[in-house]
Formats: C-alpha cells, structure tokens, sequence
C-alpha cells in the first residue's frame, strides 16, 4: 500500500509541514533530533492526530483531507504502529496482547489466540506468552510490541523509534526481526528513529526533520555524503563495515581487516566509523594508527564548514575534515590517499543479519 | 554482628521524630480512640446479641445493606461516565460541572436532603413529572433512601476515579486504537481494567458513606421502619428509648467503617504509604 501526505499541523509553539510520498513495499526512514516533529508525523499518519492543512492518502484513498473535512478513525485505517518505548497492555498477558487486535476486530477467541501464538513462534516469543508484559526486558517487550502491530496484518506500518532505550543487543534484535519480515513479505514501512544504524539496516530512503519541516530527503548514501547541515552530518555520516570479529580485529568478506576495541565481542559484527574519526595523509602513516589503508577519493562534497570525502578502496569510507586540512591536502576526486583510523575510535554491534 | 546492631541502632535513632511531636500525636491518637474505647466499654455486652438479632434492628440492617448496595451500584454506573468526561474532555465550564457534581461532599447532608426536596419533593421541580410518568413518589420512600445515599455518595467514586483516569497513560488507548479497537472497546478492555483497583477503591468508599448516611436521608425519606429507616437513623432513635440498642448498632457500623478502611489500601486514600515499598 502507499502512502501520499502533504499537510501542515499547527501546535502551540510548533509547525509541522510535510510532504512525503511512499511506494508499496518502500521503507523510508524519517530522521531527526527530539522535537523536530517525527512522532506527530507519524501521528498523523495512524490517525490520532487530525491534519490543519492538506490531506493523507492510504493506498490513494483520503483518509484525512482538512478541506473535504473527511477523517478516517484510527481504528479504520489498518495501519500497524510500534510506539516508542512498550505500550503492551499491563493488565493483558503477552498472548492476548498480540491477540488484541483480531480480537478488536470480532475474530473469535480462539482464532485470534491461534494466529497471536503463530507470531509469538515467529519471533521466538512462545515461552513468554502467559506472561505479563511488566515480567519482559525492554527488547522483548519491544518484540512483542512489533507481533502484536503485525498480527493484524496491516498494509502499513508505523515504528516510532523501535531501538531507542533498548542495549546494544536489544537494538540488534528487533532489526533482525525487522530485516526478515522485510524479506518475508514486504510491508510498506516509516521508520521513525534517531539512530542511523537502524536507517542504514532498514531504509531505502531517508527523509531528515528539522523544526517541523523536511530538511534533506533521497538515499541514504547520497545523504551521508552530501549533508546540507552540521546535524544531518553527525547523524548520517557513519560508515558501516561488516564481517567477523575474531582477537580483536574484524574480517570483511573481501579479506580486509580492521583493529577493533580488545574488548570487542566475537562473531559476526557491524563496525561503525565517524567521519570525523578519519585522517587522511598523502603518504603512508608511520605510528600508532594500526587501521591504515591506501584510497582513492571518488566524491567531495566542499562545504564552508567541512569538507566530505567518499574513499573507495579495501573497505569504503567516509572521511570529513576542514576545509583548511583538504586545502593542506590538495584534495581532489580522482587522488590516491591514505586514511587511518584508530581502533579505539571504531564502535562494534553484533550482526544478527539475516 | 555487633557492628551491625549498632549501625542499625544508630539509623533508628536518626528516624525517631522529636519527643514533643510524638507525645502531641499521642494525644491526637487518644482522641480519636477514646469515644471507640468508651463505646465498647459501655455496651451491656451480655445482652448484644438479643439487642442486634431484635426485630427492628435486624429491619434497620436489612433496609441498609439494601439501599447502601443500590447506591454504590448506581454511582457506578453514572460515576464512571462523569469521572471520565471529567478527566478526559475540556470542556468550557468544566470546572463549574466538576464543583457541582463534588458539591455534596462538603455540603451539610441535611441542606442535600432539602435540596433533594426542592428537585423531586412532591412540589419540586420535577416531583411531578416523576408521578405522572412513572408512578414514582421519591420522598418518604426506600427510593428516596437510595436517591438521598447515592447524592452524598457517588462523589467519593468520582474523585477516585478521575484521579486515576488522569494519571493513567493515554498511549496504551491510542496503540488500542491502531489496533483496530473502537473507542468504547479500548474503553473496556484498555483503560477500564488500568483503573480497577480506583474503581474498586471508589466503589468501598462510596458504599461505606451511604451506609453511614443520615442527615440528606432522614430530611429527604424521613424515619418510618422498614421503608426508609436505616441504620444510622435507628440509632439516633434508640438512644433514647433503647440506649443499649443504639451501642450495639454503632459498634457493628464502626466495625463495618474499620474493615473497609483497613482494607483499602494507603495509595487510595491519598496518604503515601511509608510501610513497605512498593513492588
């Protein structure tokens, strides 16, 4: 199912303008810092939030248009959100939490129970379905939490910050899940969130929010290398690098290393490096930076404030320095270079993959 | 092992309050537990069961438990709707509503009896209407008695309930909502069950106040045995014919007060508990 919104929501003391359009099956990512308007996007998507100005179409039919004055109540729309933090029913055991909504719907009670048991096996939830959601860690609450906005079989759905306020682990967990259900069967998805690792697991496109309104949208790469602002930059600029941790260093499929922290756990793993955290040196580094490989520039996004380079070579880079440094540098597309990164500046996950 | 006795010696001293704080509490204690002391003290014990199993007591016990649980069971069912309009819509004028509806609770019962007269007495507002539709003459009626009970009651059952309606988190009816339940569903599976224990507590409160209820009773459904004389009523009349009656009536009340004070707990009746945590 699609998505098509362009709309305004007056708050006291915050505007929020919007225009975004998803094809089916397309996952895109809304990022932005607290306060920029996400969860009231996202709000207004699944119909708690009616819009002041302009219209939403699900699938190409108006849900809520300010003009026409219709409004689709959010119990008819059948779209599946995943709310921040756990909003699983305390007084509901984890079974009829994920029954809930069939059961919302007048499915009978064993039906909805036999179809809340195929999603609690889905996500190797099963032994906790008598339990109490106030019994769970904050990842299997949030896990119950995504079976039970997918049992009703929604044609969207909505994740309000589905990592956030969970560990490391956790995080890694829920986009495991998330990344099979995409493979499995694609659902049209807006992924609310702060954290570009789950962008970069998930998305397709992003869209960056700022103070209400949309400040950048379009891939994720193309975003990551040319950030129009400092926030965008620091949010998006991370690059990734998966492979196989073993005695503290990680091995990609194409045989390159890289030093990690010594305590770093083993097993398949995503590294993730700040662009800040590259150097770069016009001849090969002598010293105490053991992560040293030979690069070629392939992309400069000049800015006045940084300067962005995209290094292709044994594992791909983003490097961002002053202007005054790519100046130092003679920097151009095209030049051979050396980037180093120092082990302690590079941040380990698991992969849970795929 | 000494250390610690001596450390946990230490801490308790650091808890006690001053002495002229505790012997004022004390006397405050006193004060209440004396007349309850006194009562029990002058109960002609041997003849307390004949007193309490006597005609007219048992009738005054009856007509009580009777009205007492049709009031709390119709502040139930009117108390809930308010507290939750209450709690949940802005509304202009709201406040006035809220003070209205809350009026009883500070109001003599006796000026709630005459006012209850002024609405559906016989020359009230609507005491006709009420004869002439549905045959039903509220004043001087067991009725009347429930009508009076559940005026003093059901405000005790709104406050409760609005404070947990208010406290409660409005995200688990909106993830309600998404999930394909209509309002009135996310009302009764989602938000209804999160404020039992207030409902429940509400329910205590509001049933205890009108079994005790007397002034708003005896000026609105007057005195006359086995129709509107409750318990409270046939106390105050048997003090002076049967004073020993009267004891053993208000012990049996008191006792009934106690229990549900007891029962309920601290959290509900607005004191925070200093006796085990929670959870």
């Amino acid at each position: 199912m699609s998505i098509n919104a362009q709309f305004d929501i007056q708050l006291p003391e915050f505007h929020l303008a919007i225009e975004l359009a998803l094809a089916e099956g397309e996952v895109l990512a809304v990022l932005g810092p607290n306060g920029s308007g996400k969860s009231t996007l996202l709000r207004a998507l699944c119909g708690l939030q009616p819009v002041d100005n302009g219209k939403i179409l699900l699938n190409n039919i108006v849900v809520d248009d300010a003009e026409l004055a219709t409004f689709v109540l959010p119990e008819q729309r059948h779209v599946g959100v995943m709310f921040q933090n756990s909003t699983l029913f305390e007084y509901l055991s984890v079974l009829e939490n994920v029954a809930f909504g069939l059961r919302a719907r007048g499915t009978k009670r064993v039906v909805a129970r036999a179809n809340a048991t195929e999603w609690l096996e889905r996500f190797s939830l099963e032994q906790f379905a008598q339990r109490r959601p106030a019994s769970l860690s904050g990842g299997q609450a949030q896990r119950v939490a995504l079976a039970r906005a997918l049992a009703t079989n929604p044609d969207v759905l909505l994740l309000d910050e589905p990592t956030s306020a969970l560990d490391v682990r956790a995080k890694a967990e829920i986009r495991r899940d998330l990344l099979r259900l995409r493979q499995q069967r694609p659902v049209t998805t807006l992924l609310v969130t702060h954290d570009p690792l789950d962008a970069f697991a998930l998305a397709d496109r992003v869209i960056v929010l700022e103070e209400g309104r949309i400040v950048q949208s379009g891939a994720l790469d193309e975003v990551a290398s040319h950030p129009r602002s400092r926030h965008i930059a620091d949010m998006v600029g991370l690059s990734l690098v998966r492979g196989e941790v073993r005695d503290g260093a990680l091995t990609t499929a194409s045989g390159a290393r890289l030093v990690v922290p010594a305590d770093s756990p083993s097993g398949p793993s995503v590294a993730s490096i700040r662009p800040a955290a590259v150097s770069l040196h016009r001849a090969e580094p002598e010293g105490s930076a053991r992560n040293a490989w030979k690069m070629t520039v392939s992309d400069l996004d000049r800015h006045p404030e940084r300067v962005r380079a995209r290094l292709n070579g044994p594992i791909p880079l983003l490097a961002e320095l002053t202007p005054a440094g790519a100046e130092a540098l003679a920097l151009n597309v095209g030049d051979n270079i050396w980037a180093s990164v120092k082990a302690s500046e590079v941040t380990v996950t698991p992969d849970l993959g795929s | 092992m000494s250390q610690l006795r001596r450390t946990r010696n230490r801490s308790a001293g650091l808890q006690r309050p001053p002495a002229a704080i505790l012997v004022i509490a004390s006397i405050a204690v006193a004060f209440f537990a004396l007349p309850f002391i006194g009562l029990l003290w002058r109960i002609p014990w041997s003849d307390a069961w004949s007193l309490l199993t006597t005609k007219s007591s048992l009738t005054a016990i009856r007509l009580s438990l009777e009205t007492s649980l049709w009031a709390t069971a119709l502040s139930i069912v009117f108390g809930v709707p308010l507290a939750w309009v209450l709690a949940r819509y802005g509304f202009p004028g709201r406040r006035i509503v809220r003070a209205l509806c809350l009026l009883s609770l500070v109001l003599p019962p006796v000026v709630g009896g005459v006012a209850l007269f002024a609405a559906y007495g016989r020359r009230g507002l609507l005491g006709d209407s009420l004869f002439e539709w549905f045959g039903l003459r509220l004043p001087f009626s067991t009725a009347g008695v429930v009508l009076a009970q559940t005026f003093i009651a059901m405000p005790f059952l709104v406050l409760t309930v609005e404070a947990a309606l208010r406290g409660l988190d409005h995200r688990s009816e909106d993830a309600a909502r998404t999930l394909g339940a209509s309002r009135w569903y996310a009302f009764r599976r989602v938000t209804l069950p999160a404020v039992r224990p207030a409902l429940i507590a509400g329910a205590v409160l509001a049933w205890a106040r009108a079994l005790g209820e007397f002034g708003a009773t005896i000026t609105f459904a007057g005195n006359f045995p086995g129709r509107t004389q409750t318990m409270p009523l046939s106390v105050y009349l048997a003090l002076e014919s049967n004073p020993g009656q009267a004891l053993v009536l208000s012990v049996v009340m008191i006792g009934i007060s106690f229990g549900v004070l007891l029962s309920l707990r601290d959290q509900w009746l607005g004191g925070s508990s200093t006796s085990g945590g929670s959870r």
